[in-house]
């Protein structure tokens, strides 16, 4: 509550507390365009964990429910191993259900590969059974084994061959974009020192002048918090808005199956960028904070 | 309110003055006289906390100012109005926010009233929009000296206040700060102007201190 109290007052200012420390122009100017670049990219990291965390929930829970039944016969006899497997698969403890895909299924899923109205008919095209497990499970060797004996062409792939590898992968993206927001934050933290640094540097005789007046070090703090606060602030919403705007004008195809595209944000993860301005006016306070009174305490 | 009690300070190398006591009683008022050089500013500094002792101790209202932190040192400075020799001002604002500046930074509001009055006080209604390198040498002075008791400080420490200003202006500041004694204010003035310590000496009992040759002395009566 008081914390509280204490960024509005901040954020309010003192008008004349701000006019005793003149600007600098420039320093201005590149503390607000660092933040703008510093927001800009910590939205697309931000993005990045996101999406990536969502792929990763999908693949381990999703898929780890599936598992696909290839069958390559010749033509013949690909409809009497279909029936047998499905057998197979309605006596199997643990299969919630299976069910063969029909032509126009596993053509759309050949579609992006080889174009559309590919005649599947004719081609040597193994058959497809989708499985579902239920909670249980099934046995996985045991299955192998019985449908070994009784369809010699059927191939049992559970996924995790490349299910793991691929919930790995999303995880360290995910990984990685948070390393990249918190980087992100330092290197804001340090560039906000060097321009508050520089700042205090060029306004010695200012402070000088305040103490001899009788500021004490908060009083002339603040004034510079203020300020690197607001420019933060202001750069961050302009690039986080930018950064934003960008992910919302990503061409939006479901042809590749979402991978790529799927970088955004969804329902209301939205509001998340809105911490970054946040986030970015936190680390100038506590930045500009820090150097300043680490500065005025060596002047003295 | 202001004490030395020997007190030897240097920049460094040779020391500018050793075993100097000085006591300054609340609505005293003292002059301080003596080569150029001699010591003069530094003395002051002593008392309003920009530079320590190297020896002795100052107190100020009581308190030793080495035990002082910054804070302390800031409020205690909102109790000495001082007039520095290079008048020290933010060349950014105008002559008005200068001399509302110690309100300013202490948290208070200037009331323009007090501001204006102060202004017509020292003469400088004309010049209040202006900022400080605008202003003469004397006019700046007297912003200086306007500055120095806007917070009605207990203590006046005015360093060469009419350095710059004719006779006739130097005896309207003195007569500026006469009238602040009068109202209790205890006052210590640097300076090399006899004529000026002739006036005040005709209005006041001030005493006249010399700081010359390391030591800081009673000044005879042939002043
Ligand atoms: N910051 C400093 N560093 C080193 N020496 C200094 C410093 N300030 C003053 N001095 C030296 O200390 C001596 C006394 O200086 P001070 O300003 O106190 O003299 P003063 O009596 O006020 O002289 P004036 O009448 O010319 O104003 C001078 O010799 C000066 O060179
Ligand atoms: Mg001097």
């Amino acid at each position: 509550m008081d914390m509280m109290r204490r960024w509005l007052d901040l954020l309010a200012g003192d008008p004349q507390a701000d006019r005793a420390v003149p600007p600098t122009g420039f320093t201005a100017r590149l503390t607000v365009l660092s933040a703008f670049a510093m927001a800009f990219l910590a939205v697309f990291a931000l993005a990045l964990s996101l999406a990536t965390g969502r792929l990763a929930d999908r693949w381990s829970s999703e898929l780890a429910k599936t598992s696909t039944l290839r069958i390559s016969a010749p033509v013949g006899q690909v409809d009497a191993q279909r029936d047998a497997a499905l057998a197979v698969l309605q006596t199997t403890p643990g299969v919630a259900s299976a069910r063969a895909l029909t032509d126009d299924e596993q053509r759309a899923l050949l579609a992006p590969w080889f174009g559309p109205d590919l005649p599947i008919e004719t081609l040597p095209v193994p058959q497809l059974i989708e499985i579902i497990e239920d909670d249980a499970g099934f046995d996985v060797a045991g299955l192998r084994a019985r449908l070994q004996a009784e369809v010699p062409g059927a191939v049992l792939d559970d996924h995790t061959r490349w299910r793991a590898p691929l919930v790995e992968a999303a995880s360290r993206l995910r990984l990685l974009g948070i390393v990249s927001m918190i980087l992100i934050a330092g290197a804001t933290a340090a560039m906000i020192t060097l321009a508050a640094n520089a700042a205090l540097a060029a306004n010695a005789q200012v402070i000088r002048v305040m103490r001899l007046v009788g500021a004490q070090d908060i009083y002339i703090a603040r004034a510079f918090i203020r300020r690197f606060t607001l420019r933060a602030l202001t750069g961050a919403a302009a690039g986080t808005l930018a950064g934003t705007l960008a992910i919302l004008l990503l061409p939006r195809t479901d042809v590749a199956g979402g991978f790529l595209t799927g970088l955004g944000f969804q329902g209301w993860h939205w509001l998340w960028p809105l911490i970054i301005p946040i986030l970015a006016a936190v680390v100038a306070f506590a930045a500009t904070r820090h150097a300043a009174l680490r500065t005025l305490k060596e002047q003295s | 309110m202001i004490e030395l009690d020997n007190v030897a300070y240097s920049y460094g190398g040779a020391e500018l003055f050793s075993a100097l006591n000085l006591s300054l009683a609340p609505g005293s008022f003292h002059f301080l006289t003596g080569p150029s050089g001699a010591g003069k500013t530094t003395l002051l500094k002593l008392c309003y906390g920009e530079l320590t002792a190297t020896a002795g101790q100052v107190r100020l209202f009581g308190a030793d100012a080495r035990a002082m932190d910054r804070n302390a040192v800031a409020h205690i400075r909102r109790r000495i109005g001082v007039v520095h020799q290079d008048c020290q001002f933010l060349d950014h604002l105008s002559v008005a926010e200068n001399i509302a500046l110690p309100l300013t930074v202490s948290g208070r509001t200037a009331q323009p009233t007090d501001v204006t009055d102060l202004l017509g006080w020292v003469g400088l209604t004309r010049q209040a929009a202006q900022t400080p390198p605008e202003l003469s040498g004397g006019e700046r002075q007297r912003a200086a000296l306007a500055r120095a008791v806007i917070m009605s400080p207990d203590v006046i420490l005015a360093d060469e206040p009419t350095g710059n200003v004719d006779a006739e202006m130097s005896q309207r500041l003195m007569a500026l700060l006469l009238e602040l004694n009068k109202m209790g204010k205890t006052i210590l003035i640097a300076t090399h102007d006899l004529s000026l310590i002739r006036t005040a000496k005709a209005q006041v009992s001030a005493r006249v201190l010399r700081l010359k040759d390391r030591k800081l002395q009673l000044a005879g009566a042939d002043l």
